[in-house]
């Protein structure tokens, strides 16, 4: 019966193919990944030395809002309003146009401030500055850039296309987006790099009449907070107010704050450049329990290990061209208007 | 290979104009006029999109959900032209028209989304571009599947139109688009699961893992074939044709087979990391947890015997099933255990509802279009011809 020999050989020889293609791709995809794991496993970045921040002190903070209300100047945001009368800027939150904004945490009777029951709190919310910043992971075309200096996390609005991973990337809410606008850009704290020309410095750190926000290199700023934790609740210090280490005296002596022996901001993702310290639980004030280790890098040794240098990619489609090659003679659907011709 | 001869693809033939291509049309022009709106006036005056919800039905649905259900041309090419079952290759054709239009239109709705769209461009620029971002790898993948998609699809242009000799050259290189269209539908479908990575916490940890991008990857070939059994099913009643049950049967088991695996993956991945305690607490979360997973576990019991998949009532129950598990498992990771602090809620506007059926009418006018006019589904013995009533 040689028909059904043919046909026995046949079904054999795809039948190798297809072994073949199968040992072939899981040879170059696990080859791939051994090259790729081993070159680039990403690690969390850390601040660059010079970085510079804020650190702000919840203790300090009297919600008088001059910060905010700087920060809408110096930006040059419009008011945002939550009143019906309309007649005073009085954003709830950070928004495409409100960049920074002190928040109040309330309990029971709100009789002390800095107690965690029956007590309140401020709190600044405004772009952390982190040192591994999701937002510039998951811009797609590099519209979020973190300066290798001074670790500014800056925006380009020319740059961007307005996908918004950002806005839901990052852990701290804070890049946002101008939904009321056709060509609504991302607004988010830049640290007012573009007043340091005119030797501005941040602005909410410019005018907090209590040092509350102080402007500095984080490395020193983080010093500061340590020097703080040390000290004896209730005595008495000194505090800086605007710039630290730098510029004309504004300090003052004040009591000492009764804070969590923890600065936030210093480990968190890697760390960031913006730090805080509070005498409230600082998740219920806001700020959200983060690993040392940022998704970012986690997201960038996935991508790294699957797509770096495009090898495993490639090795994938090569294979899949090899066996694909072989098996596209199932391709027989000649045109209709043809008479059909066997293949074997 | 097996021996039967397959009949060769041919148009249905028939009026375009009936009721279904009358009520896609409706709704086709009510999309438009929503766009219009959106693109003069900003996203805010027609969607519910906020900066706590940020991606809502156009991103998560249309083109999330979207492109994974437009993955039957890629599972269909899998099994084919690299398993090397040549058996299922009159599902090709209308595997591959189906995703044509989803992920023609995925494209399509994700720019409206974009809220500087017309930098769109600066996804392919150098200079622009960022390799780290899983967004590029995720637009970059599909933008060049879209293509490889209508080159692949050309033929039954080209068979239309009488260019047999480009359709000949075409045929020669024509393996190359095939695996390219194997290989980047695996990297984005992937990625899309990768996507949820960077957001960290904001994500239930029984969606959050850094096993998402196999996950998703498992996921979407399931959900191709159980897209190809649905789209079998209801291209057969419409047109009144036969179902191709001697092909959906074996292929339905290739699904099965797939789908055990992703469970296991699934399910292992949330054990080791501790946390399918999670599962079993008292909340919604938990509970649309429970509903995607026993919409993957469902088909093992609608169509788990040989005889169960020679019921065509059953194969279509269980591709929507499959349809359904994979539709939660996106919908739940990127929205609804998506949780970005206290104060921020999304539910779709009506026009966001209204773009998104529209697209929905698209591929539907799409499909009926193409395969009426262009050889795309087997031709039919005669007294299977679409009746007259």
């Amino acid at each position: 019966m040689p028909k059904t020999m043919i046909d026995e050989r046949s079904d054999e020889r795809s039948r190798r193919h297809f072994l073949k293609g199968c040992v072939g791709t899981a040879g170059a995809a696990v080859a791939a990944v051994a090259v790729s794991t081993t070159v680039e496993a990403r690690d969390t970045y850390q601040r660059p030395p010079e970085a510079l921040g804020l650190l702000y002190d919840a203790t300090l903070c009297i919600g008088c809002k001059a910060c905010v209300a700087a920060c809408k100047r110096a930006n040059d945001n419009p008011p945002e309003f939550s009143t019906s009368d309309r007649l005073w800027d009085t954003p709830l939150d950070t928004s495409g146009h409100t960049f920074n904004i002190i928040k109040m945490y309330r309990s029971g009777t709100m009789a002390t401030k800095d107690d965690e029951s029956n007590g309140y709190a401020f709190m600044k919310t405004s772009c952390m500055h982190c040192a591994d910043p999701s937002c510039v992971s998951a811009c797609p075309v590099t519209a979020m850039t973190k300066d290798p200096t001074t670790g500014i996390v800056a925006y380009d609005p020319e740059a961007c296309v307005g996908c918004r991973y950002c806005v839901v990337a990052c852990p701290f809410g804070i890049p946002k987006y101008q939904y009321d606008s056709p060509t609504g850009k991302i607004g988010k704290c830049e640290l007012c790099r573009h007043r340091y020309r005119d030797g501005h410095y941040s602005a909410c750190a410019e005018v907090c009449p209590t040092g509350a926000t102080l402007y500095g290199r984080t490395s020193d700023l983080l010093n500061e907070a340590r020097r703080r934790l040390a000290l004896e609740p209730g005595s008495v210090t000194t505090y800086p107010r605007g710039k630290l280490n730098d510029g004309p005296d504004q300090s003052y002596e004040g009591l000492v704050g009764n804070y969590q022996q923890h600065v936030y901001g210093e480990t968190e993702y890697g760390g960031t450049q913006v730090l805080k310290l509070s005498a409230v639980d600082f998740e219920k004030v806001g700020m959200p329990r983060l690993p040392p280790r940022s998704s970012a890098a986690t997201s960038e040794t996935i991508q790294h290990t699957l797509y770096g240098g495009l090898l495993m990619p490639f090795a994938v489609l090569g294979a899949m061209t090899y066996v694909a090659r072989r098996n596209v003679h199932h391709e027989d659907d000649t045109p209709a208007d043809e008479p059909v011709k066997e293949e074997s | 290979m097996s021996a039967q001869q397959h009949a060769a693809a041919a148009p249905v033939g028939g009026d375009l104009f009936n009721a279904t291509t009358l009520i896609c049309g409706v709704l086709i022009a009510v999309m438009a006029t929503v766009i219009v709106v959106r693109l003069f006036f900003g996203l805010g005056s027609v969607t519910n999109l906020n900066d706590g919800y940020s991606w809502g039905l156009w991103v998560v649905g249309d083109v999330f959900i979207g492109s994974a259900l437009a993955c039957g041309g890629f599972s269909v090419a899998l099994l084919v032209y690299i398993f090397n079952r040549g058996e299922y290759h009159p599902l090709v054709r209308p595997a591959l028209l189906g995703s044509l239009f989803g992920y023609t239109l995925a494209g399509a709705a994700i720019t409206v989304d974009l809220g500087r769209w017309w930098n769109f461009w600066h996804i392919f620029w150098p200079g622009y571009f960022n390799v780290n971002s899983v967004m590029f790898e995720v637009a970059a993948c599909i933008t060049l599947y879209i293509i490889v998609m209508w080159i692949e699809f050309s033929p039954v242009f080209l068979e239309k139109l009488g260019l047999r000799d480009v359709r000949r050259k075409l045929n020669k290189v024509l393996f190359i688009f095939i695996a390219l269209g194997i290989v980047l539908p695996m990297m984005h479908q992937a990625s899309l699961g990768t996507m949820l990575v960077v957001m960290g916490d904001q994500v239930n940890p029984l969606w959050q893992t850094p096993l998402q991008p196999l996950i998703y990857l498992l996921s979407a070939i399931t959900l191709g074939y159980g897209v190809v059994l649905f789209e079998s099913c209801v291209a057969a009643s419409a047109y009144r044709r036969e179902i191709e049950v001697s092909m959906l049967n074996p292929m339905a088991r290739v699904m099965l087979g797939i789908m055990a695996f992703y469970l296991v993956v699934r399910f292992a991945d949330l054990a080791v990391r501790g946390v399918l305690g999670e599962a079993f607490k008292p909340t919604y979360i938990a509970l649309t947890f429970w509903i995607e997973n026993a919409s993957f576990i469902a088909p093992f019991l609608l169509i788990g015997s040989v005889a169960a998949r020679r019921n065509p009532a059953r194969l279509f129950l269980a591709g929507i099933a499959v349809m359904l598990g994979g539709i939660l498992l996106r919908l739940n990771g990127f929205l609804i255990a998506f949780d970005t602090g206290p104060g921020w809620s999304y539910f779709p506007s009506v026009p966001e509802l209204l773009v998104t059926f529209g697209i929905f009418a698209a591929e539907v006018f799409g499909y009926i279009y193409i395969t009426r006019r262009f050889p795309v589904l087997p031709r039919e013995e005669a007294y299977a011809q679409p009746a007259r009533s």
